[in-house]
């Protein structure tokens, strides 16, 4: 068990190690960082004083050494437009976008488990259809223009609901099920297979043989086992939907890491996109060693295959 | 299996029997070509120029809206730009984008992922680290800094889109090269004496074309999407040319004056080019390769 947590442990150490390398040589490979690092409109003077400050004048080992150095100190550098360290200013905007993803989640599973669920009962009915079709245009339509199209139709048809902002609960529900449309299907279609294995099992047979009815079988011994990848897909999924609500939170004007990125990239302010990215990734590599983790305490198999 | 018996007993079973046997989706191929068409012939169809407006045209309706005319049957844009020919003009932007970067992907994916399955070792180790990492980036967000970083042009979103997608072939197709390599084709293969790069490329490679080609028609949709994500960003396709995602940004200016058609039509497009993609894909995936099924 050590063992496998070591090793788990030294590949997302690798993975973090690629993640800044290969970040800090697109930034060098692709142009003057200079260029990226001083502020807009900014003169020949001042850039040779950030190629000074940053030491870009030296070589890329030493360079990457001290971009390093830096990151794990939590320094990723000082944001042109608020000029306040960037690191501050993600975990100020890390709340709403963890809250958006909370709903957004939360609606995705309220939808996706008992369609699917319904979905793998009765398979091949019109249930089943409905479900397939509202899994196909949330894996299709892009998130970006649901939310659009609700924002006609609530917000500038109806009035119903406000069209951008953040505060109250009816802030929350439009770009929740924008964000959310994506991964209820991802859902359902994830809690249906899942249903449909464990409902051909022996003991799911058994329990029918037993003359349980059908209804005890599927609730009791057919879903709880059902639910276990749906939960593990729900928890990695948590992560990405913080990672890809860029567009969504750009829409709603929601006050996110997303909208963050957005505004690092309509200021032109170098250190916001940089420390987005960086810190989105290593989110994601944090994530995924836990779930491995976790994976090896309950499953023996795993931690003794490799 | 017994569809295929039935197809084999027709009297003569051309190729088209075939297919609609088999529930060809002929309704999504069909919407395809048709875009496909409309972005090659774009200049002979579209009726007017899509890049350039009547500002005296403002904000006008389709047509069967009051204030509507024939002249613009789509409505115009903002800057009094036809709608109809740039949905027209933004298809040959989708295809182009959507159909490169895939490609590019694909290539540089499937290689790596050959190499990487069939050498084996330190090389494997490392590809897949690399892989791993860059699968680790969420694919928008390292788009959208990649986009940042180079600035945005039709051509550095088809190199950023095709960087960002290449892991999910290498993923793949490495994991097939795995269990092909074991196969008495290619130990036998070895014995002839044949090099590593002939076995790469004669034996191993056009055993994985058909996964490469499953994953690829599945990426479209998703290739589609990010660069539309792209454009609306800011960070995609550049004004004043005629991409779905960049329209949609600009309908966003009269989203709150009710000009439903600038926000509602381009969506329409992405949404029947993505989905007939997938539908595609689907069945692709089903006809080719069954062990495909669970992806």
């Amino acid at each position: 068990m050590r063992r496998y947590i070591v090793r788990r442990l030294a590949y997302s150490v690798i993975s973090l190690l690629l993640l800044s390398l290969t970040i800090f040589l697109f930034v060098r490979i692709t142009g003057d960082p200079a260029v990226l690092l001083v502020e807009p409109g900014a003169s020949k003077a001042d850039l040779e004083q950030i190629r000074k400050q940053f030491g870009l004048d030296r070589p890329l080992v030493v360079q990457y050494s001290s971009f390093i150095s830096s990151l794990v100190r939590g320094d990723f550098g000082q944001s042109f437009y608020y000029r306040t360290p960037v690191l501050e200013l993600y975990l100020s905007r890390l709340p709403n976008s963890l809250l958006l993803a909370a709903a957004a989640m939360i609606l995705s599973l309220l939808i996706g488990i008992p369609s699917g669920i319904l979905a793998a009962v009765r398979v091949n009915g019109w249930w089943d259809r409905v479900g397939k079709i509202f899994a196909l245009l949330g894996l299709s339509l892009p998130s970006f223009w649901v939310g659009l199209v609700m924002i006609l139709f609530f917000s500038v048809y109806l009035g119903w609901l406000p069209s951008s902002g953040a505060g109250t609960a009816a802030h929350l529900i439009m770009p929740a099920f924008a964000l959310g449309w994506f991964f209820a299907a991802a859902h359902m279609r994830m809690t249906r297979s899942s249903m449909l294995e464990v409902m051909g099992s022996e003991y799911v047979k058994l329990a029918r043989l037993k003359g349980l009815p059908e209804r005890l079988v599927i609730a009791k011994h057919a879903f709880k086992n059902a639910l276990i990848p749906v939960l593990t897909l729900a928890g990695i999924n948590l992560v990405i939907m913080v990672n890809v609500a860029v567009v969504v939170e750009t829409v709603f004007a929601w006050p996110g890491i997303g909208r963050l990125l957005y505004e690092g990239i309509a200021f032109r302010d170098f250190p916001v996109v940089q420390a987005t990215v960086l810190l989105s990734g290593a989110m994601v590599v944090v994530v995924n060693l836990v779930v491995d983790i976790l994976y090896a305490v309950i499953d023996p198999r795993i931690r003794l295959e490799r | 299996m017994a569809i295929n018996t039935r197809a084999a007993t027709l009297p003569a079973p051309s190729r088209l029997a075939l297919l609609r046997v088999s529930g060809f989706p002929i309704i999504p191929s069909a919407i395809l070509v048709g875009i496909g068409l409309l972005a090659i012939f774009a200049e002979v169809i579209a009726p007017y120029n899509p890049e350039i407006g009547t500002l005296g045209d403002r904000f006008k309706p389709p047509f069967w809206q009051a204030g509507g005319s024939e002249a613009h049957l789509l409505g115009t844009d903002h800057l009094g730009r036809d709608v109809l020919s740039r949905l027209i003009f933004g298809a040959r932007v989708s295809m182009i984008v959507g159909l490169t970067a895939v490609l590019i992907a694909g290539v540089t994916g499937t290689i790596l992922g050959i190499i990487s399955g069939y050498l084996g070792g330190w090389v494997d180790q490392a590809l897949m680290r690399l892989t791993d990492t860059w699968l680790a980036l969420p694919a928008l967000t390292f788009a959208i800094f990649l986009a940042a970083v180079v600035g945005p042009s039709e051509l550095n979103i088809i190199v950023i889109l095709g960087l960002v997608y290449w892991t999910r072939y290498a993923r793949v197709i490495r994991g097939e090269v795995l269990s092909l390599k074991e196969r008495e084709f290619v130990r036998l293969a070895i014995v002839a004496g044949c090099s590593k790069g002939t076995i790469m490329r004669k034996h191993i490679l056009p055993n994985v074309i058909n996964s490469a080609i499953v994953i690829a028609t599945l990426m479209i949709g998703v290739v589609i999407i990010s660069e539309a994500s792209l454009s609306f960003l800011g960070v995609g396709v550049p004004p004043p040319k005629p991409a779905w995602g960049l329209m949609l940004a600009d309908g966003k200016k009269g989203m709150m004056a009710g000009y439903w058609w600038l926000t509602v039509l381009p969506g329409c497009c992405i949404m029947l080019m993505v989905l007939s993609a997938n539908l595609l894909g689907d069945w692709l995936r089903v006809k080719l390769d069954p062990q495909l099924r669970q992806l």
